[in-house]
């Protein structure tokens, strides 16, 4: 099996965070992170390939720095990290991003399965899975909290999905895009040997010649139908907490039960 | 010299850096008192809205391209079992209202298997058209089949605007349709207008967790595709004296052979709905163990609530991922979220602030989440809990 992991390096959540009495963002310090979900991603990649043989290709789409990601997953395992990284890449909306993601994995002469985050904890859209699988074909498992059973010898993969409603058990077609959740697994450490490993190994840094029949116009900004219009501060909540207190917990709770009555919530 | 995408107006930058300062990938610097952008750079905006003096922006594309020639405002009716989805007619409310704005037709796309029922309905809740698409493949849900029947109904019509829920369901196959047609998709929006200036969609919607506000447009593909937030806006009233016109269509679905199949389905239990529940008692590490979430659920069976927790609870785990709520796990707005013994922490946030009304329970009065609650109460959850829930079974 041919396993390809695509993950994305995003601002670290907890140094950004809201100032009210300006409304703008504050981040103390820099850093960035492999998404929280992909995490996720790369730990069943990796078991699948440890059960299933075969190997494990970590994929990002970024500036140059999130090479630093991409060496992490291989020091988890992944035998293979290509970083696609220049100019014509930047400001990719999603479609753009899946574009040129799918492209790739053609170049890498395709994949068995490829496993994506359920969403980026920046853009937040949760669409480039289902765009990869559109644009290669594949059958798209989204809110993948387990994966039963995979079966290269018949093509087939069996998975459950987490929907609002229940968990669904579904059965689809190799080769399938799978975005996973964070119940799926618990994601393992890198070992020291891995980090030494992923070191030495080289990163394959690829740019648009390196995606045969890509087409330019499809990629970054130039290549996005969407475009960001404006960006601003949410509203922050009116008011402040008000608070039931005096006397016991006991008279308290009856005050918020009065109040929530006549809030009409109850 | 700047290689990044970013464009910095020199002349009207000021050199207060507060755009360095905003940077997550650190590719904003001052040089000569004026901001320089290197090839770190992801065009992800973060700077564009601490600039005091706008001296920043993102290049636009496609200036000078013409959108092709589009018309009409469609919603893509979500239903189960022949039930609509919640987020449908909430949805019929804003395509009336922007399809009045453009003074153009609300069409609804109903697709199923004997679903002509709510293609009344939805005439009801707005639309003066309805294409209607009954197949025996469709009588569940599957993102392959659903798209290729919706993709020839946006071939053969050429909307300008589609609007679809951002479900489960709903997120997948604008996913899968967006791509095929090549064109945007503007995701979980929360606001929708049409700019006056030139007719094209305005798209709201929150990222970075929410931290931040993003307005989308697409210019010139079309259609411009949105999936909508359930539970922001409110559900239309409905007049079944409405009159307007079903239009069945045929459509040809691709071959079983290629798709995926459901082999069963196991519904969630009330406790964990959460998406549908109008109120969540929810739960963090100060419940102390997975006993503690004994009073919680009592409480949530008198008010017909779902159970959240927090991350702290889930990985200790006291409760199923399924119950968790925030960053990593569901995004809720119920009418009334209680959260007993979490502290508040921003990805735990993410997922309820938009709550409509948040109560506080908690030993600590610093805690963040009162910063964000609309009632509090100090004290141990385990005596507020059933307190509260006794308070509420004397007077309900
Ligand atoms: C404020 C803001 C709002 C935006 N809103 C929209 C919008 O509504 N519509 C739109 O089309 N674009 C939007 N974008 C652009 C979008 O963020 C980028 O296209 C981004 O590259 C991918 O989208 P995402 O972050 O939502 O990822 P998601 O689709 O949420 O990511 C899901 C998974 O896809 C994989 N993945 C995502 N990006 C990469 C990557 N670069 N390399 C490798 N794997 C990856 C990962 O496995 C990830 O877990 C927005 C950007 C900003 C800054
Ligand atoms: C990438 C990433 C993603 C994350 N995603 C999520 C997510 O999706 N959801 C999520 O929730 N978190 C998430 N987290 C974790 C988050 O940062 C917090 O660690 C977590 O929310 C804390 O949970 P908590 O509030 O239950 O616990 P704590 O922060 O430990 O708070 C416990 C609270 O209980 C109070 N308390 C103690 N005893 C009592 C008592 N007897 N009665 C009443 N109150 C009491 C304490 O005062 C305290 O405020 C994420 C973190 C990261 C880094």
């Amino acid at each position: 099996m041919h396993v390809v992991v695509c993950i994305k390096s995003v601002p670290e959540t907890t140094q950004v965070a809201f100032n009210p009495d300006t409304g703008t963002m504050i981040r103390e310090g820099l850093g960035t992170i492999i998404n929280p979900f992909d995490m996720y991603a790369i730990e069943e990649a990796l078991r699948i390939v440890e059960r299933h043989g075969g190997r494990a290709t970590v994929m990002t789409m970024g500036p140059p720095q999130a090479a630093q990601e991409l060496r992490e997953a291989m020091a988890m395992g992944c035998e293979r990290g290509v970083l696609l990284s220049a100019r014509a890449f930047a400001g990719a909306d999603t479609w753009a991003t899946a574009y040129t993601l799918s492209a790739a994995i053609r170049a890498l002469g395709g994949a068995d399965l490829v496993l994506c985050g359920k969403q980026a904890m920046d853009g937040d859209t949760g669409q480039v899975g289902p765009g990869i699988a559109s644009q290669l074909g594949m059958a798209p498992l989204t809110y993948v909290w387990r994966i039963r059973e995979i079966e290269p010898a018949s093509g087939r993969i069996v998975v459950e999905r987490l929907l609002e409603e229940g968990t669904e058990i579904v059965s689809a077609p190799l080769p399938a895009v799978v975005t996973v959740l964070k119940g799926i697994n618990t994601p393992r450490y890198p070992t020291r040997r891995g980090l030494r490993r992923a070191r030495r190994t080289e990163l394959e840094v690829w740019g648009p010649q390196d995606l045969p029949g890509i087409d330019p116009e499809c990629l970054g900004l130039s290549g996005s139908p969407t475009q960001v219009v404006r960006v601003f501060s949410p509203e922050v909540r009116a008011g402040g907490v008000r608070l039931f207190e005096g006397g016991t917990l006991e008279t308290a709770a009856d005050a918020l039960a009065e109040q929530l009555i006549a809030d009409r919530l109850v | 010299m700047s290689s990044g995408i970013l464009i910095i107006d020199k002349d009207l930058c000021i050199g207060c850096a507060a755009c360095v300062a905003a940077c997550p990938f650190g590719a904003l610097a001052m040089e000569q008192g004026v901001a320089t952008v290197d090839e770190r750079c992801t065009a992800c905006s973060a700077c564009l809205e601490v600039c005091p003096v706008e001296a920043l922006s993102l290049p636009t594309r496609q200036a000078d391209l013409q959108p092709p020639e589009a018309r009409g405002v469609w919603v893509w009716v979500e239903q189960a079992g022949g039930v609509a989805h919640g987020i449908s007619w909430e949805m019929m409310g804003q395509g009336r209202r922007l399809a009045d704005g453009l003074q153009v037709p609300l069409t609804a796309c109903v697709l199923g298997e004997r679903v002509r029922d709510l293609a009344m309905e939805a005439i009801a809740f707005g639309a003066e058209r309805v294409l209607l698409v009954e197949h025996p493949e469709l009588a569940r849900f599957r993102t392959e089949t659903y798209a290729a029947a919706l993709e020839q109904l946006i071939e053969q019509e050429r909307p300008e605007i589609l609007l679809l829920g951002a479900s489960s369901r709903g997120r997948d196959l604008a996913g899968s349709v967006a791509t095929s047609l090549h064109t945007g998709l503007t995701a979980d929006c929360t606001g929708l207008e049409i700019d006056p200036a030139n007719g094209r969609l305005l798209q709201t919607r929150p990222a970075y967790g929410g931290n931040i506000m993003a307005t989308i447009s697409t210019p010139v593909h079309r259609p411009q595709m949105a999936t909508v937030r359930h539970r922001v806006f409110a559900v239309p009233q409905p007049d079944y004296g409405r009159r307007g016109e079903i239009v069945p269509r045929e459509v040809t679905l691709p071959p079983a052979s290629l798709l995926s199949t459901v082999l069963s389905f196991v519904p969630a239990s009330d406790e964990v709905n959460l998406a549908e529940a109008r109120i969540i008692v929810s739960g963090g590490a100060g419940l102390g163990g997975p006993d503690g979430f004994a009073p919680l659920r009592e409480l949530a069976d008198l008010l017909g609530g779902a159970i959240g927790a927090s991350r702290a609870a889930v990985d200790s785990g006291w409760i199923p991922y399924a119950h968790q709520v925030g960053q990593t796990g569901r995004t809720v707005r119920p009418e009334l979220y209680i959260a007993c013994g979490i502290s508040g922490a921003i990805q735990h946030r993410a997922g309820m602030s938009t709550s409509r009304t948040i109560v506080a329970i908690n030993t600590d009065p610093h805690a963040p989440i009162f910063g964000l609650a609309t009632y509090g109460i100090v004290g141990d959850c385990q005596q507020v809990v059933p307190a509260l829930t006794r308070a509420l079974r004397a007077r309900l």
